[in-house]
């Protein structure tokens, strides 16, 4: 692994997505958008806003990052360049190093933005600090990241990636306990829940709502997520395959 | 074109490449058969045939991007693949691999800061892509987006990333498809450029006049390779007038035989 390399990777990138303003502009947009429109669902019921809008500030970056990553990872498979540069003196992980402090970075203003407007134009109402909330929105941007990769080494076109969604995103959101609080569900569900990465993300940022300071729980749930994370992008390494059939 | 002389300089002393035995099964097919040649360095070798003959998977085979190759392959003293052969070959594959959502030079910048790293090389990376764009004589759309050129120039931006770090091993899948006849002068020109600088070039081509051009060749057919020699030896050989005719004689020779019972 070499720092210029994934340095170079990244900004790599970001210059393609600097092309594609649209683009940027819907991801930046949409989460601002969306968190609105909560806000006013819950109109008569600002706490329910309150938790749910903290959890969802936490699903966004996931949701979005895992999306982009798996279109273009997948358009680098599909195009030739990542045959091209895995035939160059080009690390694995200096690729996947290069996406994930890329899409990090546009997660880190995705999330900035969509947290600040929820904290101070929308009264969502955190007793913690929003840099923790920040923090965990970025580990979820990480692991949406680290699962786009993954699931592109198994879609052979766009149509099978965006699928990818629903199947794996969907499950996960179900169980987070973004509906229901997980220990009220049926304990098959919870079992199943109590191994799902977003649930973590979820009660991650349920701490940051209720207590003020750094507490244990949320140091684990923020380990667990960011180990998924690594864990998911190790094994989307081993799927970039420098000799294929 | 025809009076050009590929014989004009002595080849330096061996081989680049080497196979022996080599064999790479892709699904149910077997789609090279144990083939054994060698190709010398600082020269151009045409590898030619018919569309499905293996001509693209040897190619893969000799940058190390093709998986189940048994037997042996030697490229540049080291076996096929090898990390240290990355930074030493450079490779054009059929479809250009370049990012269309890039303009030309953004392309080659990452390429290049790919094969050189570093803050220290940023001068010397900026002189290799200036350079390159001019080989591939795209320096007037150096600013355009990849996705807008046209087929012949995109294949062009594609090559100027395998000039890039003046690689000693150039495998070149049917570079000049598509091009116009002057453009495809000028680059074959370049490829002699590069060869009379010492580089091996491997380049495929299914188009037989092209091969004149060529030091050496290597004729495959279904996977096997049905000759391998100079295009002057392969004409007088066959008593042919053109590598093309030689071309056709040897398939019609290799028909007979297999026509023929034992």
């Amino acid at each position: 692994m070499n720092a210029s390399r994934t340095l170079a990777t990244a900004a790599r990138v970001l210059t393609q997505l600097r092309h594609d303003r649209r683009t940027i502009a819907l991801l930046l947009l949409i989460p601002v958008v969306m968190i609105t429109l909560l806000h006013f669902v819950f109109d008569a019921s600002p706490q329910t806003f309150d938790s749910i809008g903290a959890s969802l500030l936490g699903i966004f970056p996931l949701i979005t990052m895992f999306l982009v990553t798996s279109i273009a990872t997948l358009r680098e498979r599909t195009s030739g360049t990542l045959e091209r540069l895995l035939a160059m003196p080009l690390a694995k992980a200096d690729l996947i190093a290069g996406y994930a402090l890329a899409f990090g970075a546009l997660a880190v203003v995705q999330s900035a933005l969509a947290t600040g407007f929820s904290l101070w134009l929308l009264d969502l109402d955190v007793v913690g600090s929003p840099w923790l909330l920040l923090l965990i929105a970025l580990l979820d941007a990480l692991l949406g990241t680290a699962l786009g990769l993954f699931v592109s080494a198994f879609a052979a076109s766009e149509f099978q990636a965006v699928q990818f969604m629903p199947a794996v995103i969907f499950p996960q959101l179900l169980l987070c306990g973004l509906f229901t609080p997980r220990d009220t569900m049926q304990p098959v569900l919870e079992a199943i829940s109590n191994v799902l990465p977003m649930s973590y993300a979820v009660d991650g940022m349920n701490e940051v709502l209720r207590h003020t300071d750094i507490t244990v729980t949320f140091i684990r749930d923020a380990t667990i997520v960011a180990t998924c994370a690594l864990l998911v992008l190790t094994l989307g390494a081993a799927t970039l395959r420098r000799r294929t059939a | 074109m025809m009076n050009y002389s590929p014989e004009h300089a002595p080849p330096p002393k061996g081989a680049a490449i080497t196979a022996h035995d080599l064999t790479v099964v892709r699904g149910p097919r077997t789609v090279l058969r144990s083939l054994d040649f060698a190709l010398p360095k600082g020269r151009i070798t045409g590898l030619l045939g018919p569309s499905g003959c293996g001509k693209t998977t040897l190619m893969r085979a000799v940058v190390g991007t093709q998986a189940k190759v048994t037997g042996t392959l030697e490229v540049l003293g080291h076996p096929a693949g090898a990390a240290a052969l990355r930074p030493r070959i450079g490779y054009v594959t059929q479809a250009p691999s370049i990012y269309s959502d890039l303009t030309v030079r953004q392309n080659l910048d990452y390429f290049a800061s790919v094969l050189q790293p570093g803050r220290d090389h940023r001068e010397a990376r900026h002189d290799a892509v200036t350079r390159a764009i001019a080989d591939v004589d795209l320096t007037s759309h150096e600013s355009a987006l990849a996705g807008t050129l046209s087929g012949g120039q995109r294949s062009r931006a594609f090559l100027a990333v395998a000039l890039l770090g003046t690689p000693e091993l150039l495998v070149l899948d049917e570079p000049t498809v598509g091009l116009d006849p002057v453009l495809r002068r000028d680059l074959w020109n370049l490829f002699h450029t590069l060869a009379d600088r010492g580089a091996t070039l491997l380049i495929s081509s299914h188009v037989m006049d092209e091969a004149e051009r060529c030091h050496r060749l290597l004729l495959m057919r279904g996977g096997e390779i049905l000759a391998e020699d100079t295009p002057d030896a392969l004409r007088s050989r066959t008593h042919s007038a053109t590598v093309e005719e030689a071309f056709l004689h040897l398939v019609d020779d290799a028909n007979s035989r297999q026509e023929t019972p034992r």
